[in-house]
């Protein structure tokens, strides 16, 4: 059960971390800030510019 | 496990394995269960993974697990960061698995399902995923440094151009050709048009509702998303039965063509938060889901192939592309086997994220076997298709006949009997006008899909929604590459202009941004736009000039790989990279030929513009030339640049060997890791 437990835990972090949820929870952290459209907004700003020059497979 | 039952266990694993290949590789006649082909892979995986890449980690690599990664000594909370190694494995595999694994081996089926499942997992097991590991770990050792950055140090300022002019390239042809794609699957097909359009506005809602109402909540959007996609695909069932809907979501493929170069550019001059993240989240979210779900479909319900192991077409006489089975096939299936656009990502965010050396084996050479067995069910879905049904979708007018009756009458010539009647019904169960003259292979995918799943889950009853599930999947998937590929391929052309004009490589100045995105599609558009007006689909010139960029990007990171290796004084065990490479340049060396020099009008692209000039000429003659006579340029240039990097590498790998050249390497100096154990 405990193993059960801790795959779906990795389960759900890789999802957070695929789908950019954790990335914006270590902005917030990193900058001090609460979670606001704001505060989305500076993250988007920020995290885009490498984000959108990953190259992406065929 | 002590030691004899871990001999027994594998000893088993190795029978098994050899039994499955046996029976795949031999069997002829009679149609061969699909679960032969799963079992097979799974064993040939299995042992590729336990003693192929142990064998390279311990005895070339020495992978050190006290060596402090680039993601702990830099780690700043943005690009490099400690990450548990599984979820750097997920994070990889998303970002290698696009539609390629699934279109490649689809077209390449008309070779029959044994050519590309061969070639599926022995390029896998032996080079992609050894490309992908190697490339990672290289990447890893020298602070998460780029394919690019690393040919220009190991080999010279050419394999840095090179790797950078391929990269474009790739890009350049990826996205005329994935857009071609899209457009076959999408022509004449109120239902599918209709879903894909709604995926814009679902996107937009995404993007506000993430800025504005729940700030960074991706993934119960991202759920929501799901759903209102599959709220549009059944609502695509009504626009195609409703007179006036049916009317405006009908389009031609000029059409679509022009609809999708202007997506393209506004994708890719918009903020991305608007439309561009939530649709990369919406794509990725579907893409999973599928995959998986593909995965335990076929292995539960593990349907029948229908197509013979070798069809006839291994000659080079195929309708879906033409081109003998060496090297067509190899070229064709592409990123299921081995892809160098791979070696991108393993030599970008994840080198990054890995919190330790061991991990690049799993990350990188257990990423593509996962990639790879995203090929094995594309060849499957395509296999459990009737030979004559496979056929009338992949190819051409220009080949079978402009009618369906001359279609079904040549295709049944072949000896792959199929009726008009029988593409009718089928095309009335899947919800279309018709599945002729569906080229690209996705069209094929989708309605294998859809077969797979219909056996179960709600029979033929809802055979048209899991279709126009499998296109919605695929085109919403595409798209996603389209966008995402036009920003990065614009940010690319940014960077080198900047290096003519400083504003011009700034990325918020909104003139550059206009002129880069406009450039970028166009050239994209230019491939798109051949490929509608090409009167043999377009996909028999596109995909394999596609392919062969690729493959010529793998050779130039195997010879990085090589040549690092030989400097790593390895030289002994440089077979591991070197045999893949010197296999990659046979593959695409000799379909480079065949593509602009073969006397064949349907292969070589010389013989096509000549037979096209020779023809009566109508208002299209001129500029069918000019493309194939480009089509011929464009890979005499690629093929020129890659023989550079291949002479400077056989070069510095003679200095070397010779002692003429000290074997120095260029990585980060050690430092020994302060993490725990038990972290990653």
């Amino acid at each position: 059960m405990n193993r059960l437990w801790q795959a779906g835990r990795i389960l759900l972090a890789t999802l957070r971390e695929i789908f950019d949820e954790n990335a914006y929870e270590r902005f917030l952290r990193r900058t001090q800030v609460a979670s606001s459209p704001e505060a989305y907004g500076a993250f988007r700003q920020e995290f885009e510019e490498a984000k959108t020059r990953r190259p992406r497979c065929c | 496990m002590n030691k004899t039952a871990s001999i027994f266990a594998w000893g088993a694993v190795g029978l098994l394995a050899a039994a499955a290949v046996g029976v795949v590789a031999v069997h002829r006649g009679e149609p061969i269960n699909a679960l032969w082909l799963v079992v097979a892979a799974a064993c040939c995986y299995a042992l590729g993974y336990r003693f192929y890449s142990k064998f390279i980690a311990a005895k070339i690599l020495a992978l050190d697990a006290l060596r402090a990664t680039p993601a702990e000594r830099l780690e700043n909370g943005r690009d490099f960061l400690v990450t548990n190694k599984w979820v750097v494995f997920g994070h990889h595999f998303a970002a290698i698995a696009g539609p390629g694994p699934l279109v490649g081996p689809v077209l390449a089926a008309q070779f029959g399902y044994l050519p590309g499942t061969m070639w599926v997992l022995a390029g896998a097991v032996f080079a992609g995923c050894v490309q992908d590991f190697v490339i990672l770990l290289f990447s890893v050792r020298r602070d998460g440094k780029s394919l690019t950055e690393m040919a220009k140090e190991e080999i010279g300022r050419v394999g840095g151009f090179v790797a950078y002019t391929a990269v474009i390239a790739i890009l350049v042809i990826l996205l005329g050709v994935v857009a071609l794609i899209v457009v076959n699957a999408l022509k004449d097909s109120p239902w599918g048009t209709f879903t894909i359009a709604m995926t814009i506005p679902i996107a937009l809602l995404m993007g506000l509702y993430l800025r504005r109402i729940r700030p960074g909540k991706v993934l119960e959007i991202s759920a929501l998303g799901f759903i209102l996609v599959l709220l549009a695909i059944w609502g695509g069932q009504w626009a195609s039965q409703h007179p006036a809907m049916a009317r405006v979501f009908t389009l031609r493929a000029p059409t679509l063509a022009i609809l999708i170069m202007v997506y393209g550019f506004l994708a890719s001059a918009l903020p991305v938060w608007l439309l561009l993240a939530p649709r990369d989240y919406l794509s990725t979210f579907v893409k999973l889901g599928t995959i998986g779900l593909l995965a335990v479909g076929i292995v539960a319900l593990h349907p029948t192939l229908h197509m013979p192991a070798l069809t006839r077409f291994v000659d080079g006489s195929g309708p879906v592309f033409a081109g003998k089975i060496f090297p067509f096939a190899f070229i064709t299936i592409a990123c299921g086997a081995i892809s160098g656009f791979h070696a991108l990502i393993s030599s970008g965010t994840t080198p990054k994220l890995i919190a330790r050396e061991t991990q690049t084996r799993m990350v990188g050479y257990g990423a593509m076997m996962a990639e790879s067995g995203v090929a094995v069910m594309a060849i499957i879905a395509a296999c459990v298709l009737q030979p004559g049904v496979y056929f009338a979708i992949n190819s051409p007018a220009g080949v079978v006949g402009q009618t369906a009756a001359a279609a079904t009458a040549t295709i049944s010539s072949w000896g792959f009997p199929v009726t008009a009647a029988d593409m009718q019904t089928l095309a009335q169960a899947v919800g279309e006008q018709t599945l002729f003259n569906r080229t690209g292979g996705a069209p094929a995918f989708a309605v294998g899909m859809a077969h797979i799943f219909s056996q179960s889950l709600g029979g033929a009853a809802v055979m048209a929604l899991w279709y126009h599930f499998a296109v919605m999947f695929e085109a919403l998937f595409i798209l996603t590459i389209l966008d995402a590929g036009t920003r990065v391929a614009r940010f690319m052309i940014q960077d080198a202009l900047g290096h003519l004009y400083k504003p011009l490589g700034r990325t918020s100045w909104y003139p550059s941004i206009l002129a880069t995105s406009a450039l970028i599609v166009a050239a994209w558009g230019f491939f798109l736009w051949q490929g509608v007006k090409d009167p043999l689909g377009g996909i028999n010139s596109l995909w394999p000039l596609f392919g062969i960029a690729n493959q010529l990007l793998a050779t130039v990171a195997l010879c990085v790989a090589t040549t690092i290796i030989v400097k790593m004084h390895r030289a002994r065990y440089a077979a591991v990279t070197l045999g893949p490479l010197a296999w990659l340049v046979a593959v695409t060396f000799t379909a480079s030929w065949h593509k602009v020099l073969d006397p064949n009008p349907r292969v070589g692209f010389l013989a096509q513009a000549r037979a096209l000039a020779a023809a009566p000429a109508t208002s299209a003659t001129a500029q069918l030339v000019f493309n194939n006579r480009l089509d011929a340029a464009v890979t005499a240039v690629l093929v020129g640049m890659v023989t550079l990097v291949l002479i400077q590498s056989v070069r510095q790998w003679n200095l070397v060997l010779s002692g003429r050249e000290p074997a120095s390497v260029k990585e980060s100096p050690f430092v020994m890791t302060r993490l725990a154990e038990d972290r990653g």
